[in-house]
């Protein structure tokens, strides 16, 4: 299974430049979480960002549909450009950013209401469809691109939380795809699944970057190497290093890097 | 209690002991939580007690008051008497005062006398017509008025009988007390005695108790509770559709969109010492605004129902606050995420999710307002109410009572039938907020979603 992947990362080669971010800062009231960051992430690539809890690599994601507005304390400076428009500019509306970037989060979190009202709440606030078989025509791309629609088309009005783990976190990517976004961000999104589970939603996220720039926040180093073509290391809210997963965990360039990489720090 | 203490003890090599023994320290913490578990019983049994001794009592003293003495008899509407002139006309019927009433209520005694044939020396039809409450003659003159038609005609009558008498079966009167009561004499007990058995006199269930406006002090006997449901029921709307709102709008604000700073810091502080504030301080602050200053009249129920408002706003806030707060915040993650705005994030996820808590504190905090006597006593809902107060909106200016109100006025009385008439108003208070509990609780488990 991984020499597929490697495979295709070396199929993969350049690519247009889909977010960009330059000299990123992030503040939590008086704390320094995230310290100068560069980054350019192409589109229709799986990007890992790796690093020991606490690196700033969630926040850092979290800069890149803005999430953190959510926060009071916490104060962005820098530009992110997404498509070449400065997303961190005050005329840009969180709101419509975060239609375009797609967040999946680390604990499952449905909606406690019906499998279908769940795909169907994001087309419906941004008004993607002009009747009900519409909707019914999204819902149904948007589970079969969440890799779910085998699983739960028969009982699409049964409530979402009642699915177990692994499927309510594909129903969290098909609710994120079902608004068709570009950029689709996830934190850490099999850290609360079993090893199955954790298997299907990378097979998904290999499948995503067919359409998708996805984004992978990961604590573990097997994952970002499984499923990534590129990857970040964040330590201490530095990105110290970031290129080719492959260099990344051959022949990593910054000491801090291998030692991570084998272990000795983390 | 919990024994960390072990600090200072120099952490040597355990001790080989047996399991099969219990240790010194052991016995010592198993012996403590026996007591800890003893001293819970103990506390319930005390509450439980309390609760069944209170509730015995209430009702024990107050379930007669739902039942009521009745003299059923036939009455001749002496046209004669009633209609002087002979014109029918409702004008010159009004005219007979409830004095006019008494010869024709004389005269149904005295037929009934000789029907059944029953008697007491001393005892003529005037004397016997005393066992009548003076709220008699005015019920008879009300129902003539309203069907002047019948003015000629034999109509069967119940008749409240007198308080005394009513006592007399309830046990609060007897033979001998009436020795020394100068309103009732022992021949009228023996009356009514004989009344009973030929069948004349009964007791039977009173929906008047409910449905009655008050009265005044020498006829405990027609007392009701109907105006003061009322009050109280005009109250509770003006609340609810003010406190509801407003608390909701306000928690809501608070605790979704307002920056987390020094002023918040206060109004969250004052929002809690408000809900410490005593109700008789709310009764101030409504007798010097709303009375005083807008100019709203004493003993409305919209003044009353804008005190308890204020009073009921801190519950309201607190619940709703809360229940706002246990919605999980990966539910407002995930709505942010797939670009809700905040406004759709609150109204189409984290509200319907708080709305069980939201609507338990609501009942409770209507609970606490429907119960709450002080504030009222000083807007002038103390007051001697007689007129049922209108329709609402209008109905909401005219003067009404209020169930607890009208609980501390009687019982403020001398006549000790109006003690057993304020024990079945807190009966009739007590079922209200049953049935409001109920509800919450009815609609805490609908509402209730697992997440």
């Amino acid at each position: 299974m991984e020499d597929m992947y490697h495979m295709d990362r070396a199929m993969t080669g350049t690519q247009d430049i889909k977010i960009s971010a330059r000299d990123v800062n992030v503040y939590y009231g008086e704390k320094h979480a995230i310290k100068n960051v560069s980054v350019e992430i192409a589109d229709k690539t799986v990007t890992a960002f790796i690093g020991p809890s606490g690196c700033g690599k969630s926040t850092f994601l979290r800069c890149i549909n803005r999430m953190n507005d959510t926060i009071d304390i916490a104060r962005v400076t820098g530009n992110i450009l997404i498509d070449g428009e400065d997303i961190t500019d005050p005329r840009v509306d969180p709101v419509q950013l975060r239609a375009k970037v797609g967040m999946v989060f680390q604990k499952p979190n449905p909606f406690p209401k019906s499998i279908y009202d769940n795909v169907a709440y994001g087309p419906k606030i941004h008004g993607m469809s002009r009747n009900k078989t519409d909707l019914d025509e999204i819902v149904e791309r948007a589970l079969r691109r969440g890799a779910i629609w085998e699983e739960v088309k028969d009982r699409l009005h049964e409530p979402g939380t009642g699915l177990s783990g692994g499927q309510q976190q594909r129903l969290c990517i098909a609710r994120a795809v079902a608004t068709e976004p570009e950029v689709l961000l996830m934190d850490e999104p099999c850290s609360a699944l079993d090893p199955i589970a954790t298997a299907q939603v990378e097979e998904l996220i290999d499948e995503l970057r067919q359409n998708y720039s996805v984004v992978i926040v990961t604590h573990s180093m097997q994952q970002a190497a499984r499923v990534s073509q590129k990857t970040a290391f964040f330590h201490l809210g530095d990105m110290v290093e970031y290129g080719e997963t492959d260099k990344i965990f051959t022949n990593p360039e910054d000491p801090r890097t291998e030692s991570y990489i084998s272990g000795r720090i983390g | 209690m919990t024994d960390l203490n072990t600090t200072g003890a120099a952490p040597g090599p355990r001790k080989k002991t047996s399991l099969m023994v219990q240790d010194a320290r052991t016995k010592k913490r198993n012996a403590a939580e026996k007591r800890f578990r003893l001293y819970g019983v103990l506390a319930i049994g005390i509450a439980v007690l309390a609760l069944v001794t209170l509730l015995a009592s209430v009702l024990i003293n107050g379930s007669s008051a739902f039942r009521q003495t009745f003299i059923t008899m036939d009455i001749y509407l002496d046209p004669a008497k009633l209609d002087k002139k002979g014109t029918g006309a409702i004008e010159d019927i009004a005219k007979v005062s409830t004095f006019g009433y008494a010869p024709l209520i004389q005269q149904a005694f005295e037929t009934v006398f000789e029907k059944d044939n029953i008697g007491v020396e001393g005892m003529t039809p005037k004397t016997a017509a005393e066992l009548i409450s003076p709220e008699g003659s005015a019920q008879l003159r009300r129902y003539v008025l309203a069907n002047p038609e019948e003015i000629g005609d034999t109509v069967s009558f119940d008749f409240l009988a007198g308080g005394r008498i009513d006592g007399y079966f309830k046990g609060r009167v007897t033979m001998a007390s009436a020795e020394l009561d100068s309103n009732v004499t022992p021949e009228q007990l023996q009356l009514a005695d004989q009344l009973k058995d030929a069948g004349v006199l009964r007791t039977k269930f009173n929906w008047d108790f409910l449905t009655n406006a008050d009265a005044s002090e020498n006829r405990p006997e027609a007392a009701g509770l109907g105006v003061a449901i009322i009050g109280s029921l005009y109250m509770m709307m003006v609340v609810l559709v003010l406190a509801l709102p407003i608390g909701v709008a306000a928690s809501i604000y608070l605790e979704e969109f307002a920056p987390k700073n020094r002023w918040t810091d206060i109004i969250e502080v004052n929002i809690a010492n408000l809900a410490a504030v005593p109700s008789i301080v709310f009764g101030i602050l409504g007798l010097a605004i709303f009375i005083n200053f807008a100019g709203l009249p004493k003993s409305a129920p919209i003044v009353g129902g804008l005190v308890l408002t204020l009073m009921t706003l801190p519950t309201i806030i607190i619940a709703t606050r809360a229940s706002l707060k246990s919605v999980p915040p990966s539910i407002r993650s995930a709505a942010l995420g797939i670009g809700a705005s905040k406004m759709q994030t609150v109204f189409h996820h984290v509200l319907p999710l708080a709305l069980p808590g939201i609507l338990t504190g609501t009942i409770l905090g209507l609970a606490q307002a429907l119960g709450e006597t002080a504030p009222l006593l000083l807007i002038g809902m103390v007051a001697f109410v007689r007129d049922f107060p209108g329709a609402p909106p209008e109905g909401l200016f005219d003067p009404a009572a209020a169930l607890p109100v009208q609980v501390y006025n009687w019982t403020q009385r001398a006549d000790p039938a109006f003690v057993e008439r304020a024990q079945g108003a807190i009966i009739t208070l007590l079922v209200f907020l049953l049935i409001m509990n109920t509800v919450a609780i009815i609609l805490r488990r609908r509402f209730e979603r697992r997440w």
